[in-house]
């Protein structure tokens, strides 16, 4: 396992993460209403929305740490921990399913070395579920690195993720 | 003057590679020499022909697709864009029988226009109905709406205006409009489809729903899931307010409204709309107890109209058009029109708007023209995850909202998934409970639990355990969630299984497996 106090893998590459949430809560007023928003940004910024942070945005917002961390803890977007540099999404919702889905994904997690829902140890990938992207026409269907991508086999996905690496 | 050439913007069509096709016949033509514009419009929702490029040509758009890079260069030695027949041409867009044979009053304009000219959007009868209801009293917006029949396309069904008069008829000073953009039902993209390809529709209805209502602020809670979609409504807001047609004073009415975007963050259930209003809040999305109702206790506490993206957006031509226009459409209690979604293994998924009352045989065989696959049918699912299981005999159910529900299925939000005879209907009865279990908000019993109880004895079937016993479980613990569970969530996943037990037993039926025997 990498060290975790090695500054590459920290999260943000090296940046606190207390200063880089206040940043982010006081570009949206401070408001709490704009929570999700918040950590959207924050998790954008630097790659995750780590424990680190939680403090320093329920003190900016005025709300409890828990609230916070119930709130991260709640949706599946927001993680603690950074993923790979390429994310992968792949839809196993029914009509992704009714096209083949399952077996993509066993094939695309055996090609890339990962089981579904984790990273790579090099952090090169992370595949993970995702229930629905709106292709449903354009079964099967996956996003890769926020790019979506529809009608897919193995080979189709795996050119869009070795695109995504370039 | 050049030549007008369509390739979609719409998130479908470039996740086939319409990006990358309209930047190959733009730099063919300049290669060439030729006078083109590219404009980037929405999808016309014939998905299997994405990307599809049109051009215009004599008063005319004529279709190609569905167009691959590879493909670009013969297009221009065939002479597309002076109509020059092509393997790919499919004539003229709107005589496609599978968009000719549709009623479109809601996506009337998606892939028509250019979803983020404003020009463009009033030149194809955009903004009149906002004209006409800034001319007509509040009340009178109101009433327009419920003399329309239009009922929430979300899957409830609920009469659109009557929650309007609610919210209207209260006194605060603050009131809410919410648009629930968090189509998160497997099946759907209709949602998708306007906030990419018409997304001044949906602020439309919205700005009319805030005259009518009272309300002067409006939110619209879009899923993460949709990037696209939420840059563009966005862009699309930003249009608005230069053109003075958000803010302080709509369009010099004295009537203020403003609007914003809120993105969720992979949560299901904040498509149920009092957990919606939860995560617009910035807070979990865990389901309030009804009562109080949104209309009268909301967003922030406040009297809120939450709305689907559909329903907002068939407002506009409802006050443009009238109420009897609108209501002259559709059968029974149900009226209007409804965008169907086709997805699944099917032909030629996409999307199709009809008057209620077409039968499902129609749109899976008819306009879907079938399996993908070939194969035979065996299932479709409608109305997304916690929607029912039809079997073939079904098919010529109409789709309706009370038709459907007599059949024991229902419309929800207009998805229709196929399935050919390889589905394994005990391994889809298992994954509704996992999904339930995964999207669960976790604050009653029968769901947060249910779900993972339901998972686990639909696995011992699976494998053959006490099989009768193990489907009585089921189907008593599929009354527990029912009766017991806060939300649909947990209250609608027994449709998928009980719709699963009831008409395919057969794949319940499973014999032992060699270590379950041992």
């Amino acid at each position: 396992m990498a060290n975790p106090y090695l500054k590459d893998d920290a999260p943000g590459g090296g940046v606190d993460p207390a200063t880089a949430a206040e940043a982010v809560c006081a570009r949206h007023g401070n408001d709490p209403a704009a929570l999700l928003e918040i950590l959207h940004e924050l998790q954008h910024d630097i790659g995750c929305t780590p424990q680190a942070a939680l403090p320093a945005i329920a003190n900016a917002l005025n709300i409890s740490r828990a609230e916070v961390h119930g709130v991260v803890s709640f949706y599946h977007d927001f993680h603690e921990t950074p993923g790979g540099r390429i994310t992968v999404k792949i839809c196993r919702a029914e009509a992704c399913q009714s096209m083949g889905a399952l077996k993509l994904i066993e094939a695309i997690c055996r090609r890339n070395g990962i089981a579904l829902g984790e990273t790579s140890a090099d952090k090169r990938i992370t595949i993970e579920p995702v229930y629905c992207l709106g292709n449903c026409a354009l079964s099967p269907a996956a996003m890769v690195n926020g790019r979506l991508h529809g009608r897919l086999d193995e080979t189709r996905l795996q050119a869009a993720i070795d695109g995504a690496a370039t | 003057m050049s030549i007008k050439v369509y390739v979609p913007r719409d998130s479908a069509a470039l996740s086939v590679g319409a990006d990358e096709v309209a930047t190959r016949i733009a730099r063919e033509a300049e290669t060439r020499g030729l006078d083109i514009r590219v404009v980037r419009n929405g999808s016309r929702g014939m998905l299997w022909l994405e990307p599809l490029v049109e051009v215009e040509h004599d008063g005319k758009r004529l279709a190609y697709g569905p167009v691959a890079t590879g493909d670009v260069a013969s297009l221009f030695e065939a002479g597309f864009l002076e109509g020059g027949d092509h393997a790919l041409a499919h004539g003229v867009t709107e005589e496609i029988p599978y968009f000719a044979n549709q009623e479109r009053l809601t996506f009337a304009r998606v892939g028509v226009i250019d979803p983020l000219d404003l020009a463009d959007y009033e030149a194809h009868g955009g903004l009149k109905g906002l004209r006409k209801a800034l001319a007509m009293k509040p009340g009178e917006v109101v009433e327009e709406v419920v003399e329309s029949g239009l009922r929430g396309r979300g899957g409830a069904g609920f009469p659109t205006g009557i929650k309007w008069r609610t919210v209207a008829g209260l006194p605060e000073d603050q009131k809410y409009i919410c648009c629930n953009a968090d189509e998160g039902d497997s099946g759907t993209f209709a949602d998708r489809m306007i906030m990419e390809g018409d997304p001044s529709c949906l602020i439309e209805g919205m700005v009319i729903a805030g005259i009518a209502a009272g309300a002067t602020e409006g939110y619209i809670y879009i899923r993460s899931e949709y990037p696209d979609a939420i840059a563009t409504m966005k862009a699309a807001i930003r249009g608005w307010e230069e053109a003075g047609l958000l803010g302080d004073s709509v369009d010099g009415s004295g009537h203020a409204f403003r609007l914003f975007v809120r993105t969720g963050a992979g949560a299901y259930i904040c498509g149920e709309e009092s957990s919606m209003l939860e995560s617009i809040e910035g807070k979990r999305g865990t389901v309030r107890t009804k009562p109080p109702i949104p209309a009268i206790a909301g967003l922030f506490g406040k009297p809120t109209v939450v709305n689907n993206v559909l329903s907002l957006a068939s407002v506009p031509v409802i006050l443009s058009e009238g109420a009897a226009f609108y209501k002259d459409y559709g059968m029974g209690r149900s009226r209007g029109t409804q965008p169907f979604q086709i997805a699944g293994n099917v032909k030629n998924g996409g999307l199709v708007e009809k008057a209620f009352g077409i039968s499902l045989r129609e749109l899976i065989e008819g306009f879907g023209g079938g399996t993908a696959s070939g194969r035979p049918f065996r299932t479709a699912q409608l109305g997304g995850p916690l929607g029912a299981y039809v079997s073939e005999d079904m098919l010529d159910l109409p789709a309706d909202y009370e038709a459907l529900a007599e059949g024991g299925a229902m419309l929800g939000h207009g998805g229709i998934v196929v399935f050919d005879d390889t589905v394994d209907m005990a391994e889809m009865a298992r994954f509704a409970f996992e999904f339930c279990q995964i999207e669960s908000c976790g604050k009653c019993t029968p769901c947060r639990v249910g779900a993972v109880r339901g998972k686990e004895t639909v696995e011992k079937i699976l494998a053959g355990i006490d099989v009768a016993a193990n489907i009585a479980l089921v189907e008593d613990l599929c009354d527990t969630m029912t009766d017991g569970s806060l939300c649909a969530m947990g209250g609608l996943t027994p449709m998928p299984v009980r719709s699963a037990i009831r008409l395919f037993p057969e794949d319940f039926d499973r014999a032992p497996s060699a270590v379950a025997a041992e």
